[in-house]
């Protein structure tokens, strides 16, 4: 029977030296693999213990030794100590550092501010300034209106801010408050006369229907120069305050339609001249007049009831 | 009888876990060698209807993924000899295949060649019980065969009903579903001797393996080595194994008569060793280098050098002509031929149609035998190797693995036996349920 793997051909050149083939030596070794070596091979070829084995051993033996390892607080302080240390070493780096702080868009006083409301001290690394709480503190400020924070390359932190600009004032028992259009504060003023070219309103709740106020007041173009201001009334309409103690009362509802009104009835009959204290307008259809005392009497006089009143007292 | 039975229905059902779990191991005994093959079966794709075959005869199911071939030990004649050496062999080659194979094989088939295997033809016949022949009918014509006196410490191998007859017609492969009234049947039954089979069995239990089935390798290595006509129209074949020459006549695709010559390759072996004077293993090397069974002009100029390791230089260094080789091969050749001829002459292999003679087996190999195989068997003979099969090693292709590759094929498709029928209801004594059953569904 033909051998598998057929050996070295048996038959050598003359002189060559002979191998005795199958030359029985004492310690041959037998080739069959033991009971146990069967068997475990057997086992070892099984897919789960060679799965387990291959996969699920060393697993558990890495996850056992980390976890003995890990066991031990001190080492993993330590562990926690290296990792912050390395963290700030890296943040740290002249690449991360920023060194100014550049505003844009900001007066004086809100410059100021803001470089006060600065969280950290320049130079610090980028990675300890937090730009989103810090533009929500500049935002804060009544003055500012947005910001946008970027830090530059270079190192520089460069905010820009857009300020709100004051477009009414409004007398509150306090003090002189600023508004903008919206109606929200922008700064206290000390003296009228800084600004005299805002308008005033005062009344509680003022603020809250700023836009309208200054709708109002557009309307009333040309009696401005008269105009002391607009006095808000139980939160809910305005009063047009003249000079010589004249107060015009507007309705809560479409009060610029009644400034209209009021500018015509002027310019025809020449109303505001007339002396009188409140003027109502409150029902569009009926404007009410409330003369002054003396006009009253006047009045009485010219069509003859003073003396009737007279007579009857 | 029943003990036998229930073994083979046993082991068929072994194998039937084995095809579900996809992997099974091959094991031919040899005298010389002994070679297992590894089996996956890839799973049913559930296309093909079960009882068809599919395509490549059913090859295509199956692939060999490991094969490996070792010296065989403690094997004489085909039989186990020496247990321990036995087992030992068999653990070196099925850990070497189950290590090409990269898998576990729990289930193992074994084939081998001797333990006296002697044939017995048997036939019954039944009064058909309803109007078509059913499963019944065919359990009960198989029941109804005369079991022949195979004497003290035989076991029943192979039991192939090869034939059905209904009234006047005969050659029915399939007898289910035919109208007729008298059922017959021929079977062909292989006994061999008890002990070598709890021999076998003890061995491998002894692997830490299943046995799945045993075949006579005279029968699948004829499965093996013989085309499809061959078996269809009638050849023998001749497995020239190492202790055992078995010899399997198909006929119509079954096998009718199986026995065995206890000569081989290793008798003529032992002969150059005795007549050269040399150590087996230089004789064996010489009959496989130089062998032959026809002597020329030329063998008598071919000088062939022996060694040896007797020590005395003259000896060793001797050196004798192929034609003294031949010489001392060729009668033992011719013996064996010989022995095969008086095998075919009992069985009556003159009477089929064709006689086709298929040599198969290591020893077939030896240069011209063909010539002098026609000379005593008849004229056509001719030299026989195993069936492709996917995945067998190059290493594996030759003629003396016919009977390892006709397991392969014995494992993907064997043949019905008597054990794969029904139980006939009367001997069915336990199994009152069924026959309630059965009186249930023909009442109502």
């Amino acid at each position: 029977m033909r051998p598998l793997s057929a050996e070295p051909r048996y038959f050598a050149q003359p002189g060559q030296r002979r191998v005795a083939v199958n030359a029985a030596r004492p310690s041959r070794r037998d080739p069959a693999p033991s009971r146990l070596a069967f068997r475990l091979q057997r086992l070892w070829l099984t897919p789960l213990v060679r799965s387990v084995t291959r996969i699920g051993l060393p697993v558990f033996a890495v996850v056992l030794g980390l976890g003995l390892w890990l066991g031990d607080d001190g080492r993993r302080a330590d562990i926690v100590a290296k990792y912050e240390d390395i963290k700030t070493q890296i943040q740290n780096r002249p690449e991360f550092r920023v060194s100014l702080l550049k505003i844009e868009g900001a007066g004086p006083e809100v410059d100021e501010a803001i470089r006060a409301m600065l969280p950290v001290h320049l130079p610090a690394s980028s990675f300890d300034i937090d730009l989103a709480a810090y533009r929500e503190t500049i935002t804060r400020l009544d003055a500012v209106a947005d910001a946008a924070l970027v830090i530059r390359p270079g190192g520089t932190l460069q905010v820009t801010v857009t300020e709100r600009t004051p477009a009414i004032l409004w007398r509150t028992p306090t003090g002189l408050e600023m508004l903008d259009a919206g109606g929200h504060r922008v700064a206290t003023l000390i003296d009228r006369a800084a600004r005299p070219d805002l308008p005033l309103i005062a009344g509680e709740g003022a603020d809250a229907a700023v836009p309208e106020a200054l709708a109002v007041l557009r309307a009333a173009q040309p009696i401005l120069n008269r105009a002391r201001g607009l006095v808000r009334m139980g939160e809910r309409r305005w009063d047009l305050v003249l000079d010589r103690d004249q107060r015009i009362l507007l309705p809560a509802a479409d009060p610029v339609r009644a400034v209209e009104r009021l500018i015509a009835l002027d310019t025809a009959e020449d109303l505001l001249d007339r002396d009188f204290t409140h003027l109502d307008l409150r029902n569009q259809n009926r404007p009410t007049i409330r003369l002054s005392a003396q006009a009253l009497e006047q009045f009485r006089a010219i069509t003859g009831q003073a003396t009737k009143v007279k007579a009857t007292q | 009888m029943t003990d036998l039975y229930d073994t083979q229905r046993a082991m068929r059902a072994m194998r039937k876990a084995a095809m579900q779990r996809g992997v099974i191991a091959l094991l031919d005994i040899g005298t010389s060698k002994i070679a297992c093959l590894v089996l996956r079966f890839d799973p049913d794709t559930g296309l093909s209807a079960p009882e068809t075959i599919g395509s490549l005869a059913g090859q295509s199911t199956f692939r060999v993924i490991g094969a490996a071939t070792t010296r065989s030990r403690g094997v004489r004649f085909g039989e186990i000899d020496a247990m321990a050496e036995t087992e030992r062999a068999i653990r070196t080659v099925v850990q070497a295949a189950q290590k090409m194979a990269n898998t576990r094989v729990d289930h193992v088939i074994v084939s081998f060649a001797g333990a006296g295997p002697r044939s017995y033809g048997l036939a019954g016949e039944v009064e058909v019980a309803g109007s078509h022949v059913d499963e019944q009918d065919v359990a009960r014509v198989l029941a109804s065969c005369d079991m022949p006196p195979i004497g003290q410490g035989r076991e029943v191998l192979h039991a192939h009903p090869v034939n059905f007859a209904l009234d006047h017609r005969s050659g029915l492969g399939d007898p289910r579903g035919h109208v007729g009234k008298r059922l017959a049947a021929d079977m062909h039954l292989l006994t061999v001797d008890a002990d070598a089979i709890q021999n076998l069995i003890y061995c491998i239990r002894r692997c830490d393996l299943e046995l799945a089935g045993i075949a006579s390798s005279a029968y699948v290595s004829g499965l093996s080595a013989l085309v499809e006509d061959e078996q269809e129209l009638g050849s023998a074949c001749i497995d020239m194994g190492g202790g055992a020459t078995g010899v399997s006549i198909f006929m119509k695709k079954h096998m009718i008569f199986a026995d065995a010559v206890r000569l081989g390759g290793d008798h003529i072996t032992r002969d150059i060793a005795a007549g050269l004077q040399v150590p087996m293993a230089v004789a064996e090397r010489i009959k496989t280098f130089h062998g032959g069974v026809h002597a020329t002009g030329m063998d008598d100029r071919e000088q062939i050098e022996l060694s040896g390791n007797s020590g005395d230089w003259e000896k060793d260094r001797r050196q004798v002509s192929r034609a003294e080789l031949i010489g001392i091969i060729r009668p033992r050749v011719e013996e064996i031929l010989d022995d095969v001829r008086a095998l075919l002459d009992a069985a009556g292999f003159e009477h089929l149609p064709s006689q086709q003679i298929v040599l198969t087996g290591g020893c077939s190999q030896i240069p011209g035998l063909d010539g002098l195989a026609a000379r005593i068997l008849g004229q056509n003979v001719r030299l026989g190797r195993p069936l492709r099969v996917q995945g067998l090693p190059q290493a594996a292709t030759g003629p003396a693995f016919a009977s390892a590759v006709g397991l392969a094929l014995f494992a993907a498709h064997p043949q019905d036996e008597w054990w794969d029928f029904e139980i006939p209801a009367e001997r069915l004594g336990g199994r009152s349920l069924k026959r309630a059953f059965r009186w249930f569904k023909a009442n109502w």
